[in-house]
C-alpha cells in the first residue's frame, strides 16, 4: 500500500484548484476531505516517512490516538468549512484554506519538532491570506499584526528547538513538561511560550479577537477551527500535567465574558468566547490526568463543530445583511428562521445543554477539576460556564435574531451555507445524544457516564438561572445595551501605546538634531563674525601698522637671535 | 418601520412574549424544587446546599454584567479609535475599503 501523509492529498487540491474553475473545482473541494478521511483510517495508528537533517531522525508521519482524533477532527471540519464556502469565487480564499487546513494535519502528524515548526510557520503564513482575503484596510492591519505574532511564535519555537536539540541530541516531539534545568529549560520554556501565543494565552491573546472578526465570513470558519486546535494538541503532547496551565487556562475562561458582554461586533464576541472555550481545554491539559486530558480533546472536538457554526451564523447574517455589530442588528428571526434555529443549536451546544455536544466533554474537565482538589478553580470554571451561557448562548441569537426589530429583512443564506450549517447542527446532537460515538475515539479508555441525574439537574439551573439573570436584567432595563464602540485590551499596548510612544522617540530625536544643527550652525556664525571682526576695519588684522613699531619689532627678533646665540 | 401589510410575526404579539416568559419562569420554579425531591451526589463542599446552582448561576451573571458594564467606564473608546492612525497609513499604501 502506498502510504499518503494526511497533508499531502490538500497541498495537491490547493495546486489542482489554481487550474481549475467552476464546478469541477467545486466537486474536487467537497471530495477532498472525504478521500482524506479515508485515506487516514486506513493509515491508523503508526509512523512512516522517516528522513534526516543533519545527525538529526525526522519523521513525517506518526499517529497515535491524540493526534488521530485530531485528524479526523480537522478533516470533518475542513469538510463543513469547504461546503459553506462553496458559493464563494475567489481562487485566493480557496487555495490559501486547502494549504491552511493541510498545514494543520501536517502539524498534528508531525513526529518531530522540525517538522512541527516547518508546518507551524506555514499555519501562519497560509492563514492571514484569509484575514488579507477581506481585501479591507482594517483587514489589511490586522493581518499584518496577526502575521508578525505568529511569526514570534514561530521564532520562539525555533529557538526552542535548537536548545532542546542540542541538550537531548533528538528532536522527537513528545512530553517536555517544564522542570528541566539549563539550556534545555530555556529551550522548553520557550517552546512552551511559542505554544502559548498559537493558543491565545492571556497577555497575547488579541490577535485572535483582533484578526478573527476582519476575516470573511467564509474565512473566519476555517480560522476558527485549525490555529488553536493544532497548538491545543502541542500542549497536551508535550505538556500534560504542567500546573501552570491550570491557572493559565483558569484566567482563559474566565476574563474574556468580560470583553463578551460588552463587545459589539458579534464575531468579536464568539471570538473571545473561543478563547473562553481554550481555558477549558487548557485547565484539562493542566491536570494532567487520564479524564482530564479526554475531557479536553473531547472539548476541543465539540468546539471546532458548535464554534464553527455560531462562527457560520454569524457569518451567514454578515453575508446577507452585511452588518455584524449587535447594535445594528435585530428581528432577523422573521426572515432567516432556518439560520436562526441553527444558531441556536450552536448556542445551546456552546452552552452544554444536556443534549448537546458541549454538555459531554466540558463536565469532564470539571470534574477532573474537583476531583483533583482544584476547588477554586472549578468554581471559576462554573462561573465561566454560566458566564458562556450568558453571552454566547443568549447573547449572540437574541440581538443578531430577536431584540429590536432593525427592519432589515435578509433572505436565508445560499443553500450550500445552510447544508453546512446543518450538518455542523446534526453534529452537536449527536455528539451530545450518543457521547459514546466520541468517547470511543479519545486517548484513553473511559468508564465516564455524563448523564445522570444529579448531572443534569445541576447544570439545568445553573443555565435556567443564567438566563433568568439576564431577563430581569433586561426587563429592568439594566442590561448593557449594545453599543458601536472599541473596547481597550491587551493589543492597545502595539496599537496605541508603542505607535506613539515611537512616533514620540522620533519626533523627540528629530528636535534633538534640529536643536544640534542650530547650535552647530549659530557656533560657525559666530566663529566667522569674529574671525571676518578682525578683518574689518579697526579690526586687529586691517589695522596699518607704523614703520618705527617695524623696526621695533625686528630689533626685538633680533635680540631673541642673540640670546639664542649665547644659549646654544 | 414596519409596514401594516406585513405578516404579524411571532414576538411582534405581546400576548406571545407573556406565555414564553410565564413557561419560563415555571421551569425555573420546577427545577429549583427539584433540589428538595432528588437527592443529588455532591463532591464539593457548597454543592450539598439547597439552591447552590441557581444562586451561583443567578448571582454569577448579575455580577458579570455589572462588571462588564463597569468595565466600559474606563475601556470603551470610539469605534473608530484605532481607525483614526492606523488606516490614514493604510490608505496610503492602496487599501481597499469594506467589500
Amino acid at each position: 500500500m502506498v502510504e499518503i501523509a494526511p497533508f499531502a492529498p490538500f497541498f495537491v487540491a490547493a495546486a489542482l484548484a489554481l487550474l481549475l474553475r467552476g464546478w469541477p473545482r467545486g466537486l474536487l473541494l467537497v471530495l477532498l476531505p472525504l478521500a482524506g478521511l479515508a485515506n487516514l483510517w486506513l493509515l491508523g495508528e503508526g509512523s512512516f516517512g522517516t528522513w534526516s537533517v543533519l545527525d538529526f531522525q525526522l519523521l513525517l508521519f506518526r499517529a497515535d490516538r491524540l493526534s488521530l482524533l485530531f485528524g479526523y477532527l480537522f478533516h470533518v471540519a475542513a469538510l463543513i468549512a469547504i461546503i459553506y464556502s462553496l458559493h464563494v469565487r475567489d481562487t485566493l480564499q480557496q487555495v490559501a484554506s486547502l494549504l491552511y487546513a493541510g498545514s494543520a494535519l501536517g502539524a498534528v502528524f508531525a513526529g518531530d519538532l522540525l517538522t512541527l515548526f516547518i508546518f507551524w510557520e506555514l499555519l501562519a503564513l497560509t492563514s492571514v491570506f484569509l484575514v488579507w482575503a477581506r481585501r479591507s484596510g482594517r483587514a489589511y492591519m490586522a493581518g499584518l499584526r496577526y502575521f508578525t505574532l505568529h511569526i514570534l511564535s514561530g521564532l520562539l519555537l525555533l529557538g526552542g528547538i535548537i536548545l532542546h536539540g542540542q541538550a537531548h541530541g533528538s528532536l522527537a516531539f513528545g512530553h517536555m513538561g517544564l522542570e528541566q534545568n539549563g539550556f534545555a529549560g530555556v529551550g522548553s520554556w520557550m517552546i512552551f511560550l511559542a505554544f502559548g501565543i498559537k493558543c491565545a494565552f492571556p497577555f497575547v491573546h488579541n490577535w485572535l479577537t483582533d484578526a478573527y472578526p476582519e476575516s470573511t465570513p467564509t474565512g473566519t470558519v476555517f480560522l476558527s477551527a485549525f490555529t488553536t486546535k493544532v497548538a491545543v494538541y502541542a500542549l497536551a503532547r508535550a505538556y500534560p500535567g504542567t500546573e501552570l496551565l491550570v491557572y493559565i487556562g483558569a484566567t482563559m475562561a474566565c476574563f474574556p465574558i468580560f470583553y463578551a458582554v460588552i463587545e459589539n461586533d458579534l464575531r468579536r464576541v464568539l471570538a473571545y468566547s473561543l478563547i473562553n472555550q481554550l481555558g477549558f481545554m487548557v485547565v484539562g491539559i493542566g491536570i494532567g490526568t487520564s479524564l482530564a486530558i479526554n475531557g479536553a480533546v473531547a472539548h476541543a472536538f465539540n468546539d471546532v463543530i458548535f464554534k464553527g457554526l455560531l462562527f457560520m451564523s454569524m457569518g451567514a447574517v454578515l453575508k446577507m445583511t452585511g452588518r455584524i455589530n449587535g447594535s445594528e442588528l435585530g428581528g432577523l428571526y422573521k426572515t432567516m428562521p432556518k439560520t436562526t434555529v441553527l444558531c441556536i443549536i450552536g448556542a445551546a451546544s456552546i452552552s452544554a445543554f444536556p443534549l448537546f455536544s458541549g454538555f459531554v466533554s466540558k463536565s469532564m474537565v470539571m470534574s477532573a477539576a474537583i476531583g483533583n482538589g482544584h476547588d477554586w478553580v472549578w468554581l471559576i470554571l462554573l462561573f465561566a460556564s454560566a458566564g458562556v451561557f450568558h453571552h454566547a448562548g443568549i447573547k449572540i441569537p437574541y440581538f443578531a435574531f430577536f431584540a429590536h426589530d432593525s427592519g432589515l429583512r435578509a433572505e436565508e443564506p445560499p443553500v450550500n451555507m445552510l447544508l453546512a450549517m446543518s450538518i455542523a447542527a446534526a453534529l452537536c446532537l449527536a455528539v451530545g445524544i450518543y457521547p459514546q460515538a466520541l468517547y470511543q475515539l479519545l486517548p484513553y479508555e473511559t468508564a465516564y457516564t455524563p448523564y445522570d441525574v444529579t448531572h443534569v439537574l445541576t447544570q439545568l439551573q445553573l443555565l435556567f438561572f443564567s438566563a433568568l439573570a439576564f431577563v430581569w436584567l433586561n426587563l429592568r432595563r439594566l442590561y448593557p445595551p449594545e453599543l458601536p464602540s472599541v473596547n481597550l485590551d491587551v493589543e492597545w499596548l502595539y496599537r496605541r501605546l508603542l505607535p506613539e510612544a515611537a512616533r514620540g522617540l522620533v519626533a523627540g530625536v528629530f528636535r534633538l538634531d534640529a536643536r544640534l544643527r542650530g547650535a552647530a550652525l549659530k557656533g560657525i556664525g559666530y566663529l566667522m563674525e569674529t574671525v571676518a571682526g578682525h578683518h574689518k576695519p579697526d579690526g586687529i588684522m586691517a589695522r596699518s601698522w607704523l614703520t618705527g613699531s617695524m623696526a621695533a619689532g625686528v630689533v626685538v627678533l633680533l635680540g631673541i637671535y642673540l640670546a639664542l646665540g649665547f644659549a646654544a | 418601520m414596519r409596514m401594516n401589510s406585513e405578516k404579524q410575526y411571532f414576538f411582534d404579539n405581546p400576548e406571545n412574549i407573556r406565555v414564553v416568559l410565564r413557561i419560563f419562569y415555571a421551569i425555573c420554579i420546577l427545577l429549583v424544587s427539584l433540589d428538595f425531591v432528588v437527592h443529588r451526589h455532591t463532591e464539593f463542599r457548597w454543592e450539598g446546599l439547597p439552591g447552590f446552582y441557581p444562586v451561583y448561576g443567578f448571582v454569577g451573571c448579575v455580577i458579570l454584567v455589572f462588571v462588564a458594564k463597569w468595565m466600559r467606564t474606563f475601556l470603551m473608546r470610539p469605534p473608530d479609535y484605532y481607525d483614526r492612525t492606523e488606516l490614514r497609513e493604510d490608505a496610503a499604501r492602496g487599501g481597499r475599503g469594506d467589500g
